[in-house]
């Protein structure tokens, strides 16, 4: 029988870390998401799975705590906001350099600075070009819904170990404070195997095991930077996931991610009542981000508008997939301000049809 | 199908948890719901809405202008929502406490004196229950049946005792619930 | 006796533990860290948990320490080492863990680090080399920097009313309910050495008995950043360094 149940977003993200067998979270409360921390600490997962759960110090103390546990080879977790994840980002370039897996969660508020707890999508480019220091990637997944949320915990995790590589799920105040239907995926059993690049304890067969990003020979770092860079090809390669809706007829096109694509897509229907022939394409992962899909619909539409709760971050990656073939134009709210459907459709007679 | 439907009210009065259980009730029916809180400052004490959408297809945006009904317990929640009704569509208030009478006539406009209600059962915690029977009774979305099952599926087993006054509870709101005004 | 029959196994009194790796050291001559790394590594030969201990490094001199320790090792950010030994204790609870942290690293940009872990009594052992300046970035002054003591960035002396004053974390780790064991030593002579290898495998008993964090500071000196031949950085350590820093148990466990 499904295991159907009505969730917020936070809480069903916490739920699903929990059933997708991870070993440890690490935390530090902050709105909109402390009800990921809240929700694990009343289920007590010590209990049901072995799962170990705490609330550090700060961010930094956090994202610190899942190197140490990750680096032992566990399934380790943080989920934190947007100040927060500025806060982790020394943590997160040090996981990447190390190649070490894990999931951070960033239910993204406004901004720059303390900024608003109201939601926004403005980490983007933080969250796909890096945000720390030295050249890496994390793998970033945007959930539309609460049931992507859960799907995206379980997914993170396995991508996060078939790449040794830290994703990332960037979600926003209104999918981690809503409530939808949520479908729950059974119990995952948690990790036994020993990797051999994880420090278990020395065995007498092999050398000493080292998790450290540290390369003092520049030849040396150059190698590393080369094996990162190959990976990322990799990622590219097989990692790319989009919805698209109303494409196939399609003359003009939408293109927004997680719960902005959800508004915009009442705007597209809007628009198709009106006559109006406009698709909708929605990145589920914003990196490796769908620039060969984008650039295929380029060719049939006459213009394209990108759809951010940000002040314009994703449209420079839909300018570059798109290369020149169409109009592309920036439609944004932000600092914590949500667009309203008909705002959308009105961007989109103004700026693309009208321009 | 698709209701949506706004609900405002004083942090206190029960608001946010009647979204969820007419969503309760939507997941108990088939449907597709999802509820959308505000939250931040107004979590602690002031004025608290949340947004509840049910409907046959699944629901793209979870966040509104615009509302078929709004369900408003306060006067600035009726103040800040009575204009964000659709034409044609449904204003449902609180009688106690407003010291104004909704002003629109393109909608339909219905009252309903919960609190009152609720002091008559000598339980001012089923003040919202009464409100939700009030608003089945002119749009029922949601078989009472189906609102019941989605309350023990929510309410703790040892709650359990106290679904049969929320039950009690919604038919006195549909008993008291009264038009105001239709729409011309 | 002949050279040759010196190092006959019959007359060898004293060898390197095999929890050590053959690299050379790159420390400078005469810095404590060595013999430091060595009493540890004894212990950890000594106690048979060569394949049960996993060790945090730091960033400061000591950031390479993971190649001289034969046993699993982490490399930590600039400070962060107990959060990160906390990661690993947390899901590896049967381990024996160390963090090996000097005292930029522990004591300025891991205060908060450091306190908490403390705090909440993680069952690892912290060991903390003080020499009272940043050796590795070129001998700028640390938050255990004596008054008056001279330093790259403190090149007239510490002033401390506008450098602040040394931080006692030795005293104030002691104070929290969560450390089971704290201790001060040093291994500039062989006397001192063996006694800070005593408190080392102490610690690492306690951790067996998950009586909370233990806390070994070894107070160290810096022939390179003090700009002294290494016997005379020893006499000054003892000079200087001991009447501010005392050596001696703070906390045992009852």
């Amino acid at each position: 029988m499904k295991d159907l149940r009505l969730m917020k977003g936070n809480e069903a993200m916490a739920e699903a870390a929990i059933r997708a067998g991870a070993d440890a979270y690490f935390g530090y409360p902050i709105t909109p998401q402390s009800e990921v921390i809240e929700y694990l600490m009343r289920e007590n997962p010590a209990e049901r799975t072995g799962m170990q759960v705490l609330q550090a110090e700060s961010e930094v103390a956090a994202i610190n705590m899942v190197y140490g546990a990750a680096g032992c080879g566990k399934r380790a977790m943080t989920t934190s906001s947007s100040p927060g994840v500025s806060l982790m980002a020394e943590g997160l370039s040090y996981i990447a350099g190390a190649e070490l897996p894990c999931l951070v969660v960033n239910v993204v508020r406004g901004g720059p600075g303390l900024g608003t707890i109201q939601p926004s999508q403005s980490d983007y480019f933080q969250a796909v070009k890096g945000g720390g220091h030295g050249d890496y990637k994390l793998i970033v997944l945007a959930p539309a819904t609460v049931q992507e949320s859960v799907d995206y915990v379980k997914l993170g995790f396995e991508l996060a170990f078939k790449y040794r590589n830290p994703v990332m799920i960037l979600s926003d105040g209104i999918i981690g404070q809503m409530m939808e239907k949520v479908e729950l995926f059974e119990q995952q059993p948690r990790l036994t195997e020993e990797f051999s690049w994880a420090t278990v304890g020395k065995k007498p067969d092999r050398d000493s095991v080292i998790v450290t990003s540290l390369q003092l020979q520049s030849e040396e770092q150059e190698k590393v930077n080369l094996r990162l860079q190959a990976k990322y090809r990799e990622v590219e390669k097989n990692e790319v996931r989009f919805e698209s809706y109303e494409c196939d007829d399609a003359e003009y096109l939408f293109v927004a991610f997680g719960s902005c694509a959800r508004i915009t897509r009442k705007a597209m229907e809007m628009a198709r009542g009106k006559g109006i022939r406009v698709g909708l394409l929605r990145p589920q992962t914003v990196y490796p981000f769908p620039y060969d899909a984008i650039n295929k619909l380029a060719g049939q539409v006459k213009g394209i508008l990108s759809v951010e709760m940000n002040a314009g971050q994703m449209v420079e990656d839909v300018r570059l997939a798109v290369n020149g073939k169409t109009t592309v134009k920036h439609f944004g709210r932000f600092g914590g301000m949500i667009p309203s459907p008909a705002e959308i459709l009105n961007a989109l007679e103004q700026k693309i049809i009208g321009g | 199908m698709t209701e949506e439907i706004i609900i405002a009210g004083f942090g206190g009065q029960g608001v946010l948890s009647m979204g969820q259980i007419l969503c309760y009730g939507g997941v108990m029916q088939g449907k597709e719901v999802s509820w959308m809180p505000s939250y931040g400052p107004e979590m602690r004490g002031g004025t608290a809405n949340c947004t509840a959408i049910i409907s046959n297809q699944q629901i793209s945006s979870p966040v509104l202008t615009e509302f078929d009904t709004a369900i408003v317990l306060n006067q600035p929640s009726l103040d800040k929502f009575e204009e964000a009704v659709k034409p044609g569509g449904l204003l449902i208030y609180e009688v106690n406490g407003m010291t104004r009478k909704p002003e629109r006539t393109d909608i339909s406009i219905f009252s309903i004196p919960a609190y009152d209600m609720s002091v008559k059962m000598n339980n001012t915690k089923v003040f919202n229950m009464i409100v939700i029977g009030g608003f089945l009774k002119v749009r029922p979305v949601i078989e009472l049946e189906n609102v019941i099952k989605g309350l023990e599926k929510v309410l703790p087993e040892r709650y359990h005792h106290l679904i049969k006054l929320n039950e009690e509870a919604i038919h006195k709101g549909m008993d008291i619930v009264k038009e105001e005004s239709a729409a011309v | 006796m002949a050279e040759n029959n010196i190092i006959s196994p019959e007359n060898l009194v004293y060898e390197k533990t095999s929890v050590l790796t053959d690299r050379v050291l790159h420390y400078c001559p005469g810095c404590g860290h060595g013999t430091a790394h060595r009493m540890l590594a004894e212990v950890v030969d000594e106690l048979g948990i060569q394949g049960d201990t996993i060790g945090v490094a730091p960033v400061g001199c000591s950031v390479l320490a993971y190649y001289y320790f034969d046993v699993d090792m982490q490399e930590a950010a600039h400070g962060r080492a107990p959060a990160v030994a906390t990661g690993i204790k947390r899901t590896m609870p049967e381990k024996y863990v160390f963090t090996y942290q000097g005292d930029g690293d522990l004591a300025a940009i891991g205060t908060a680090e450091t306190l908490h872990a403390c705090n909440r009594g993680e069952n690892f052992l912290i060991v903390f080399i003080n020499n009272g300046i940043y050796g590795m970035t070129g001998g700028q002054m640390a938050p255990t920097t004596l008054p008056g003591m001279k330093s790259s960035t403190s090149p007239y002396g510490r002033d401390v009313v506008t450098m602040g004053n040394p931080l006692k974390m030795t005293e104030l780790v002691a104070e929290l309910p969560g450390t089971c064991f704290v201790t001060r030593q040093s291994v500039h002579t062989p006397a001192n050495a063996r006694k800070t290898k005593r408190a080392l495998k102490k610690a690492m008993e306690y951790q067996k008995q998950n009586k909370g964090t233990c806390f070994v500071e070894i107070v160290s000196n810096c022939p390179s950043g003090w700009k002294m031949t290494p016997a005379e950085s020893n006499k000054w350590m003892e000079e200087n360094m001991f009447p501010y820093y005392p050596l001696g148990d703070i906390k045992v466990p009852s």
